[in-house]
């Protein structure tokens, strides 16, 4: 229950561009986001500070967790690792653009039937992360336990418990939800 | 609503997942009024010393630096109970890390580069950061934490060990550990109107309104204080930790919405640890196993501001009967960040050496290690001689064996091989007491049939909200959906910390106090007015009683490991748990918190380590590239069941605690496993190749 009634605000008179700032467009989720940002301003922090946008998560602001995880043009990344500015064009997905509507992913579901959460600091990210990580191993793209050969030329490598758990071991769970992560993700996996 | 009351027990999704899984739910700093700042501490660069001069020009000078809190200018405040909120006060450096300015600054970008151009000049004095046993130092405290005493001592132990004709001695080393959360500690706090609104990441909102009111001369209903969602803790957000006094005192001197973050490597300075240990077990039994007795000595350090003693030696007093018996914590204060709870303090780090020792014993006796625990089963608690109120150690070992497939082992080490690998299993028990911590709790009823249950339980992913709901639901009778549960607010009925595995016990005993009273209302007849029909509860009298009997959950864990004898890596194959902890009220979260902690557990055994540097005074793995939790490619087969417990002296739920003991025995049932993989007894963790790799 949230007792405090706090207001929240984006883009709240944000100073016009100079030497430090510039003014960009990112594709977020499906829309246009015009920012004039920081230089310095992480695609992190400006999902969370600029755009109200939340889901992806501050672990440890150094690459080190996962917890930001988000899609850049398809591909799954550490958002905190990301220049914002640098970002210009690209077409970003954040935990926010993934349901349909009421109508969730279906990892999502699959997280949410499995239980493969408790705090849900890092489920943002894990969710992510494994969709990222389902279109890589469609693509073909072997992990440290692929065996050779496992998959066709340019075919999909099949995933089985010990591909998703090395695969998704970016993306730290201080609270141990890692067996039914695996779960979560095996049900949706083809 | 058409479905049938949800009985306790039933796999119920929890009630937030949703919130979660879409990125909606908000945690303490996602909240952006407008004005927000932000603040960025500026930690000690000595380990002991004081500050001589802060020079703040060049840092006010960075754009978007709004103002920097230093001893100098920070709002005073009254002296905290708890020594490490007492921040900005003076000059004194106790440790490295600890905060000595706060930069407020209009942007996130700002703050940070602000701190960075904060000059701090020390007069430094020599420290000293490095536990050992025989510290010049060391006392005796009265108490460890927990209020338990620090000394007990039953029949003679000295010569009890002299006279028995099997003797252990075996001394354990435990580095520090760090808690690590995935969300950092952070709070944003506004006043407005003369009122202090915070969002906090806390494990128990409460306190933290009490903590804030005391420090600033703020009555209760002056403050309020939501944890909404927290991204976990494990003991970490249990007490109320600098960052919400820091945004405090910079939302009141600046007057504006103000929001800090501890950054993740300031963690483990400002956030408490796990004390390390140094552990001396002795055991004594005859040849048929039979414990004659069991000395468990201790020797912990804490910092130089506050003691608190990790109660590792606790668990020994209850476990296994034996006539004689002496358990002793002794301590040293140190040049080092205050140590505090992590997940089963006292537990955790005694029960791998208890564990240990009892696994060397059965070796030595040529014993099978779990036929060694069932022959010292207590009829009743050694240390108080209560009975238990339920005691289901002999059944989780016995079902764990029976589902590991223990028997089918060689006992002897280093007899299975597979190419390069060495495999090996190993058991340990585990124990949690039973805690109950009084609590309030209100119950509506709305004409349409409609309830609101208040309780400020905070759910720090336990599934608290959930599990409330169905202990609601079935005293009320009426189907779970019937049922709106707020929580996670100071404004409502107040509710204990959500630690010591005594959240479920204690809010769920007002909830269910409230719940039935509103039944008994109810049926004393008339129609329900328009505002509805509210009763409110509190357990003060429930929670200030003795109980009679002697209460905790027990359990069993079994690992089976592969150790590389090129490399030395250690990696678990399988572990199962099973656990004996009152009635399960919710299936689906309950495997989830007993996995979990299983999991925190493999990390201790393996992975995690955290070396207290003597020159330079600090933990050295502060972050999560160093300091390694385990990750998902480290966790392979773990299952986690339970023994069904009817246990009528509980609480009305018939539950005990669970967030805890999964971690409890976890690593010593791993080096168990490691020394009969490979005959190699490490008696220090983790069970790192560097370690391992001189014995294969």
């Amino acid at each position: 229950m949230d007792t405090i009634a706090w207001r929240d605000v984006t883009d709240a008179g944000e100073p016009p561009p100079s030497d430090d700032r510039s003014t960009f467009t990112l594709h977020i989720n499906g829309s246009d986001r015009k920012l004039t940002l920081d230089h310095r301003t992480t695609l992190l922090d400006a999902l969370r500070e600029h755009l109200g946008l939340t889901g992806a998560k501050k672990g440890c602001d150094h690459g080190q967790c996962g917890a930001c995880t988000v899609l850049v043009d398809g591909r799954r990344v550490n958002s905190c690792l990301l220049l914002a500015v640098a970002q210009e064009g690209a077409h970003i997905t954040t935990i926010e653009g993934l349901a349909d509507g009421d109508r969730l992913h279906p990892l999502q579901e699959a997280f949410l039937e499995r239980d493969a959460l408790q705090c849900g600091y890092c489920t943002p990210g894990q969710i992510c992360s494994a969709l990222g990580m389902l279109d890589e191993a469609a693509d073909g793209s072997p992990s440290y336990v692929t065996e050779p050969g496992t998959a066709a030329a340019g075919g999909p490598v099949p995933l089985d418990a010990e591909e998703i758990r090395e695969r998704m071991s970016g993306n730290l769970c201080r609270c141990g939800a890692y067996p039914r992560i695996v779960e979560a993700i095996e049900d949706v996996a083809p | 609503m058409s479905h049938a009351p949800q009985p306790l027990g039933e796999p119920v999704v929890r009630r937030e997942g949703r919130e979660k899984v879409t990125g909606t739910a908000r945690y303490a700093a996602e909240h952006h009024p407008a004005g927000l700042l932000y603040g960025r501490i500026v930690p000690a660069t000595v380990a002991s010393g004081r500050i001589t001069a802060i020079r703040t020009a060049d840092a006010l000078a960075v754009p978007g630096v709004h103002t920097v809190l230093t001893h100098e200018n920070a709002p005073r405040i009254e002296e905290p109970d708890d020594p490490v909120l007492a921040v900005l006060q003076n000059t004194r450096v106790p440790h490295r890390g600890w905060p000595v300015a706060l930069v407020v600054a209009e942007s996130l970008e700002a703050a940070r580069a602000g701190a960075e151009a904060v000059r701090v000049e020390y007069d430094s004095a020599d420290h000293d950061t490095v536990l050992t046993w025989d510290h010049p130092g060391m006392y005796t405290p009265e108490k460890a934490n927990g209020g338990y005493p620090a000394v007990r001592e039953r029949g003679d132990a000295e010569a009890a060990l002299a006279e028995a004709p099997v003797t252990v001695d075996a001394t354990y080393t435990l580095g520090g550990l760090h808690n690590h959360p995935m969300e950092p500690h952070a709070s944003s706090a506004r006043w407005a109107d003369g009122h202090l609104s915070v969002h906090d990441s806390s494990q128990g909102s409460t306190t933290v309104r009490d903590t804030l009111g005391q420090a600033l001369g703020l009555g209760d209903d002056e403050v309020t204080v939501v944890s909404e969602h927290v991204g976990g803790g494990f003991g970490s957000k249990g007490t109320p930790r600098p960052q919400v006094v820091l945004a405090a005192m910079a939302a009141r001197l600046t007057g504006q919405p103000v929001q800090v973050s501890v950054p993740r490597r300031y963690m483990p300075a400002l956030v408490g640890h796990r004390a390390p240990t140094v552990q001396r077990v002795r055991l004594g039994a005859d040849r048929d196993g039979t414990l004659r007795v069991v000395s468990h000595e201790i020797a912990t350090h804490t910092s130089r501001i506050k003691e608190f003693v990790e109660q590792a030696a606790v668990p020994a007093r209850i476990m296994y009967a034996s006539p004689h018996s002496s358990t002793v914590h002794r301590v040293v204060p140190l040049d080092v960040p205050s140590p505090s709870w992590m997940r089963a303090p006292g537990e955790a780090s005694g029960m791998y050496a208890l564990e240990s020792a009892m696994d060397e014993l059965a070796c030595a006796l040529g014993i099978d290690p779990v036929e060694l625990r069932l022959r010292n089963e207590p009829a009743t608690e050694p240390d108080s001689g209560r009975p238990f109120s339920s005691r289901g150690l002999a059944g989780c070992l016995n079902e764990g064996a029976r589902r590991f497939g223990w028997y089918e082992r060689d006992p002897r080490p280093a007899a299975r091989q597979e190419g390069r690998l060495l495999l090996g299993t190993g058991v340990a028990s585990a124990t949690y007491p039973v805690l109950l911590s009084p609590s309030a709790a209100s119950a509506h009823v709305a004409p349409d049939g409609l309830y609101t249950v208040r309780v400020n339980a905070t759910d720090i992913g336990t599934g608290a909200r959930t599990v409330l709901a169905q202990i609601a639901a079935a005293a009320l009778g009426t189907p779970q959906d019937n049922v709106t549960i707020e929580i996670g607010s100071s404004d409502l009925p107040f509710g204990s910390v959500a630690g010591g595995s005594s959240g479920t016990a204690s809010w769920g005993t007002a909830v269910h106090k409230a719940a039935t009273a509103l039944v008994r209302r109810l049926a004393e007849g008339g129609t329900v007015p328009p505002e509805g029909v509210t009763v409110t509860a509190d357990t003060e009298e429930e929670a200030s009683q003795d109980s009679p009997y002697s209460r905790h959950a027990f359990g069993a864990h079994f690992a089976e490991v592969a150790v590389d004898s090129l490399t030395g890596e250690v990696r678990v194959r399988r572990m199962l748990g099973v656990f004996a902890a009152g009635r399960i009220l919710n299936a689906r979260t309950a495997r989830s918190q007993f996995i979990g902690g299983m999991v925190m557990g493999l990390g201790m055994a393996l992975t995690e380590g955290s070396t207290m540097d003597p020159v330079y005074g600090d933990f050295t793995e502060r972050d999560l590239a160093s300091y390694h939790v385990p990750a998902c490619a480290d966790v392979t087969d773990l299952q986690a069941h339970w023994i069904d417990e009817d246990d009528h002296h509980l609480n009305p739920m018939g539950s005990k605690g669970i967030g805890e003991i999964g971690i409890v025995g976890t690593a010593a049932a791993i080096g168990n496993a490691v020394r009969h993989a490979t005959g190699a007894r490490l008696r220090s963790l983790p069970l790192t190749p560097d370690k391992l790799l001189p014995y294969l």
